[in-house]
């Protein structure tokens, strides 16, 4: 191989759901050139103890993440926001455990 | 303890049955931490484990047929070359991921059908052990064929190759289907099928696939057999050597 970068296959994220009824996790990454054999080496990869009823992969590249730079604006405005918690109603005694 | 003929030629079949898997795994787990790559090493790896795992269930029930008190470890690791049963087509070396490949979906075209038919065996345990396999049978089948139509339509390296690996193993292909006196008194007894009909099925997937992959049979190929009867290749005795000198070294080791 002269160029890895050239010839690597592109990267995929996967996500796997685990039971009916729970929503798909992130699970890993893994190299694929298309999406069907992506399907099959996440089934590979990640499913091998039974991990899994459901598998999506996404090419790593078409993900559109959030700039860490801007963790702050983005972030920190919600710190001092305690009232969108809803911790400030009386729950009453006959509702129990919530 | 005295066996039945029906007995012993159950007992045959199990070996033939189990010597395939066995010796295919052993091959394919020479691959382990060398494929290509990351994702096909842990694939192949799966269909190595997959197949170990019929092994222990058929060379198991061979070993109660035989009824003379050994085990499926006693029969892996303590027999000798011509008591293998395993087709020719599984025990040829790895040669290139080509080759490796070409093999492993020769078989697989074969397995599949095999393990379908065998679902409806007159044999109770051979139906149940047919029906444990025939899902990562099917597995192995859909990913050896999308691999070999990939490669051979592909680019014209990867082509050469795939035509090479083909051109070395069909020969090889046809013991599976070409049945012996044992297969046809298993299909008559319902144990195992006819082979003609594994043979149709084997042929219209093969055909297809390699069409789909621009890969063309070599015409007119002699059958090479021998395998299911104990008659192995030279290198089979260096297979066995790497696989059995634990056992025959220490005997009885465990982990």
């Amino acid at each position: 191989m002269t160029n890895s970068s050239s010839t690597e296959w592109p990267l995929w994220e996967v996500f796997i759901r685990g039971q009916h009824g729970l929503a798909h996790r992130h699970v890993g990454s893994l190299h694929a050139p298309d999406a069907e054999m992506a399907v099959n080496n996440a089934r590979d990869v990640y499913t091998r103890r039974n991990e899994g009823v459901s598998i999506w992969v996404v090419k790593a590249l078409d993900i559109v993440a959030s700039a860490p730079g801007e963790k702050g604006p983005l972030f920190e405005p919600a710190n001092s926001k305690v009232y969108r918690h809803p911790t400030f109603f009386d729950i009453p005694d006959e509702i129990g455990h919530m | 303890m005295t066996t039945s003929p029906s007995q012993n030629l159950r007992f045959e079949f199990a070996l033939r049955m189990g010597d395939n898997a066995l010796i295919l795994a052993q091959r394919l787990g020479a691959w382990c931490g060398h494929a290509p790559i990351l994702e096909e090493d842990i694939a192949m790896a799966n269909v190595a484990l997959d197949l170990l795992g019929q092994t222990k269930l058929w060379l198991a029930y061979a070993a109660e047929l035989e009824g003379e008190g050994r085990t499926a470890d006693d029969l892996a690791f303590l027999r000798d070359g011509r008591a293998f049963r395993n087709a020719l087509l599984v025990e040829q070396a790895n040669g290139d991921y080509a080759d490796t490949l070409m093999r492993q979906f020769l078989f697989d075209a074969w397995h599949l059908p095999m393990l379908e038919a065998l679902q409806s065996s007159s044999d109770p345990r051979v139906a149940e052990i047919a029906q444990k396999s025939v899902k990562e049978a099917a597995y192995h089948l859909d990913r050896s064929t999308d691999l070999v139509i990939r490669l051979g339509d592909g680019s014209e390296e990867s082509r050469a190759k795939m035509q090479r690996a083909l051109d070395d193993l069909w020969a090889f292909a046809g013991e599976l289907t070409t049945p012996d006196a044992t297969d046809k008194a298993l299909a008559e007894a319902g144990v195992a099928p006819d082979l003609a009909d594994i043979a149709r099925r084997w042929s219209a997937h093969a055909e297809q696939a390699l069409a789909d992959a621009t890969l063309t049979p070599p015409k007119d190929a002699a059958v090479r057999k021998g395998g299911k009867a104990g008659l192995h290749s030279e290198g089979f005795g260096f297979l066995l050597a790497e696989m059995q000198h634990l056992q025959r070294a220490h005997p009885g080791a465990a982990w």
